[in-house]
């Protein structure tokens, strides 16, 4: 690779160590990511009184994520316009920033069909909670809560805004078809439904939009 | 084909299935236990505590009273000198002990293969279901379902391939 005149930005250069093969670019082991996002739960779960501030406080935690991806990525694809429309932004998630951060794109996006302001991106094999068994008293909380806060940062950075939350759903039988992300462990029982619900003007803005 | 009675020892010998498992951490307490087979002998709870520390004890005093001693008495894999394997006349036993101390032990009838293959494999689902989950503490017994899962599906795995190659 032949040095340019101008030093290259930060914002160019690939987040992960270089040098190592082309390989490993900007990826870093699930296992490091695995014990650093452990870690992290157990600092929060140790200064919270209930289950729903500790997701409050992952959420929280992948927020700033969320603003930064969303800049960092469309810097680099060198967008001049940014996202106005609902569908759109939507898509940039679910492929672009999903891509960026998890290797993959996620599994399905929906609308919702009782309610007209909701969206759900769906994910079977969300990382922050591959390796998570949540204790039967702790009931309803979703690890990925982590990845609500950066769905949730990317949209109120691009002016939607929009309370995400992390739901664990059970996987129906035949569902998935993907062989699993990780051959040494049984496949996955739940997958991550991110339930995003948008406010009121976000809705009335894009129907305007539309005509 | 009827089983000559009087002999049962040449059954036993060619029987190859895992027993039990159980996992004893470094102060000797005992986190882990469960069958891994159908011909498991049921054990009770305070049993297995017995055994685990037992165990435990055993395996310090054998690398005292060894008569050979490892460079820095510790085997190839950086754990301390001890037990490794027991071998009976119905039953085989083996132990995996990592370099936190942590063993893992697993009894077998006597001609199952694989026992250390079978271990390894334990210990590295040990470290993903057991060591990455945030609502684990260490050295309190495992309890994790992702771990138990896991161990089913490893046991599936092993006794698949036993069937191909029979």
């Amino acid at each position: 690779m032949s040095r340019s005149q101008t030093p290259s930005s930060i914002l160019d250069r690939p987040i992960g160590r270089s040098g190592r093969g082309s390989g490993s670019e900007g990826m870093v082991s699930l296992s490091a990511f695995a014990y650093l996002y452990s870690e992290l739960v157990q600092y929060h779960q140790s200064r919270v009184a209930s289950i729903s501030e500790l997701e409050r406080r992952l959420e929280s935690a992948g927020y700033g994520v969320g603003l930064r991806v969303l800049e960092l990525l469309a810097y680099r694809a060198r967008e001049t316009k940014r996202e106005t429309r609902l569908m759109n932004i939507l898509h940039f998630i679910s492929s672009n920033v999903w891509k960026s951060l998890f290797g993959k794109a996620a599994d399905s996006l929906e609308r919702s069909i009782d309610h007209a302001d909701e969206f759900m991106i769906v994910d079977y094999e969300p990382i922050t909670s591959t390796f998570v068994s949540v204790p039967a008293d702790l009931g309803q909380l979703s690890a990925d809560a982590y990845i609500s806060g950066i769905i949730a940062g990317v949209l109120e950075g691009a002016g939607f805004t929009a309370r995400v939350t992390a739901h664990s759903v059970a996987v129906e039988e035949g569902e998935y078809t993907k062989p699993p992300a990780m051959p040494n462990l049984p496949p996955r029982k739940d997958k991550a439904v991110f339930l995003v619900k948008f406010s009121r003007e976000v809705l009335a803005r894009d129907a305007a939009l539309e005509r | 084909t009827a089983t000559p009675i009087g002999h049962p020892t040449i059954q036993a010998t060619q029987r190859m299935a895992p027993l039990h498992l159980f996992i004893v951490n470094k102060s000797g307490g005992l986190i882990h236990h469960r069958p891994l087979g159908p011909r498991a002998p049921r054990i009770g709870t305070n049993e297995w505590l017995r055994i685990g520390s037992t165990f435990h004890s055993l395996h310090a005093i054998a690398a005292e009273a060894s008569p050979v001693r490892l460079p820095g008495n510790k085997n190839p894999y950086g754990a301390d000198d001890g037990i490794e394997k027991i071998e009976a006349g119905g039953i085989v036993l083996c132990c995996l002990q990592t370099r936190t101390g942590v063993k893992f032990v697993i009894t077998a009838e006597p001609s199952t293969p694989d026992l250390d293959l079978m271990l390894r494999e334990i210990y590295v689902l040990y470290s993903d279901c057991a060591l990455k989950d945030p609502f684990y503490e260490l050295e309190m017994p495992i309890r994790t379902d992702l771990f138990t899962s896991a161990v089913d599906a490893l046991l599936e795995r092993f006794d698949s391939r036993g069937t191909k190659v029979r």
